[in-house]
């Protein structure tokens, strides 16, 4: 087993220290609060010449991301890192560096999105990244931000598809925790050497050369399209043997979801990042009243865990997907609609109801996750009735 | 290989990322095919500058470093630029379409 050693970090620096042990070529930066601090203790390996990065100060994220796209298909090791308005901006970008195929990571400290502005945490960010064809993957904590991020490399050049890290903004990129980092030489030996071998048609490879994004007339973009799905599709094992080998050098195995006392449970809520504690905690009290309850975490949110999650699903009663973003759409938030269809092929469908919470940096408490249970009880139950499949948990009246 | 000769190729059979592994490809399309307006040279006026041939955006102009020879219409997209820079007025846009129906009146008889 690989060594370790316990330090105090916040998220921001934790991800540093994975990207300063990765050893990026190309880091392409452009600051947005809460990502602009990650960046910043990057800056300092950079300029202590502690890593071999080129670092790219650019004008905005849509050209950090270009860049990004220009450095990968050269065969560049290649990372970059946004929140909120920045991801959005980034957005055009994002489907031109998965239809061309090219690996890169990509941190998302998640943000919400304005108007009203606000630099604190939810999800709307990522969930505009949602039909892009990247990877996607959640981290609860800062612990799980590292691991992601050195994972990350390794998915996304094996899948040759970009790959997003998200992990809270300010929730975990600000709070010190304890965070148990592995030594450089287990990191560098588990994402490989950086190279030309790496891709499939290095764009500065002159002796090849090759055209990256060119134009597919009526006549052959569905078939670009449909190789894009059919790969993507093959991520599921990918992750899979990633995830593996890292539990075997780290002792620390991941899944695509995590289920926390769920063999039993009647009522499953169900979260994303840096709440799942507070679920596991809301959990633990409702247990202690003789309730049974459990909670699952979304880790790999792209591509979607349907059939891990139709499983941990299907002796449930009721489920309660929690999202920390709204759709603005009448059927239920981004998350709610993953479940829902996740659980199109199972025989017994458990009752489902959507609770919005945790927008703008709202912070979430146990009493408020316990007050979203006992309420899909009760409408479970036929006790509660419900106009709508959504509603907003916390919100002053 | 000229345009149209080829056989579509299936899904799995297009590289990884749409890439494009053949150099030179840029010349199987004859994009000439969407002009609507061809330059067309008065040879008593071009004094062989080769002014033209340095604006043409689609490399579409034979030269030597003597002479001008006529347009190569597979690539010409009829842009104008070489008209309009032209300082001797020796190109003269004319709707293809004219052209084409000339043509075809001359082949009918």
């Amino acid at each position: 087993m690989a060594q370790t050693k316990v330090i105090a970090l916040t998220g921001n620096q934790a991800a540093a220290e994975a990207m300063r042990q990765i050893n990026f070529d190309v880091a392409a930066v452009y600051p947005i609060s809460p990502q602009t601090e990650l960046m910043g203790f990057f800056a300092e390996y950079v300029a202590n010449g502690e890593v071999d990065t080129e670092m790219v100060a650019v004008d905005g994220e849509h050209s950090a991301l270009a860049t990004c796209i220009g450095a990968a298909a050269a065969g560049a090791r290649t990372i970059t890192a946004s929140a909120g308005p920045g991801i959005a901006y980034m957005v055009e970008n994002m489907y031109v560096a998965s239809g061309m195929r090219v690996p890169m990571v990509l941190l998302d400290v998640n943000r919400a999105l304005s108007a009203p502005l606000s630099i604190h945490c939810d999800h709307a960010d990522s969930m505009l990244t949602r039909d892009t064809s990247w990877i996607s993957i959640f981290s609860e904590n800062a612990q799980e931000a590292y691991h992601n991020i050195i994972m990350a490399v390794k998915i996304s050049e094996k899948a040759m598809y970009p790959i997003i890290v998200n992990y809270d903004g300010y929730i975990v990129s600000h709070s010190i925790e304890d965070v148990e980092i592995l030594d450089d030489q287990t990191v560098r030996e588990f994402v490989g050497p950086s190279g030309l071998h790496r891709i499939p048609y290095p764009l500065l490879d002159v002796d090849k050369p090759v055209t990256y994004g060119a134009t597919a007339q009526p006549d052959y973009y569905t078939e670009c399209k449909y190789q894009q799905h059919v790969d993507f599709l093959k991520v599921y094992d990918i992750v899979r043997e990633v995830f593996d080998e890292f539990g075997e050098i780290t002792g620390k195995k991941y899944d695509f979801i995590e289920e926390y006392k769920t063999d039993d449970a009647e009522y499953i809520g169900i979260s994303m990042g840096s709440s799942f504690g507070t679920l596991k905690d809301a959990v633990d009290r409702l247990r202690e009243q003789g309730k049974k309850v459990g909670a699952v975490k979304i880790r790999l949110f792209r591509p979607f865990p349907v059939k891990e999650l139709a499983k941990a699903l299907s002796k449930a009663k009721g489920v309660a997907v929690l999202d920390r973003a709204d759709s603005f759409d009448g059927i239920g938030g981004p998350l709610f609609k993953d479940v829902a269809t996740s659980l199109i092929q199972n025989e017994n469908r458990p009752y489902l109801h959507n609770f919005i919470y945790g927008l703008g940096g709202r912070e979430v408490h146990e009493e408020e996750f316990i007050k979203a249970f006992e309420r899909l009880e009760r409408l479970e139950k036929g006790i509660d009735t419900r106009e709508n499949f959504v509603e907003y948990l916390q919100v002053r009246e | 290989m000229a345009y149209g000769e080829w056989k579509l190729k299936a899904w799995h059979e297009i590289p990884i990322g749409s890439i494009v592994p053949e150099a030179g490809s840029s010349k199987v399309n004859h994009t000439g095919s969407w002009r609507m307006l061809r330059p067309v040279l008065n040879t008593d006026k071009c004094t062989h500058c080769l002014i033209c041939w340095i604006f043409c955006p689609d490399d579409s102009i034979p030269v030597t470093p003597q002479e001008r020879f006529e347009t190569d219409f597979d690539y010409c997209k009829g842009c104008g630029i070489c008209a309009v820079e032209c300082p001797y007025d020796a190109l003269e846009m004319v709707p293809e379409m004219d052209i084409k129906l000339k043509e075809l009146e001359e082949e009918l008889g």
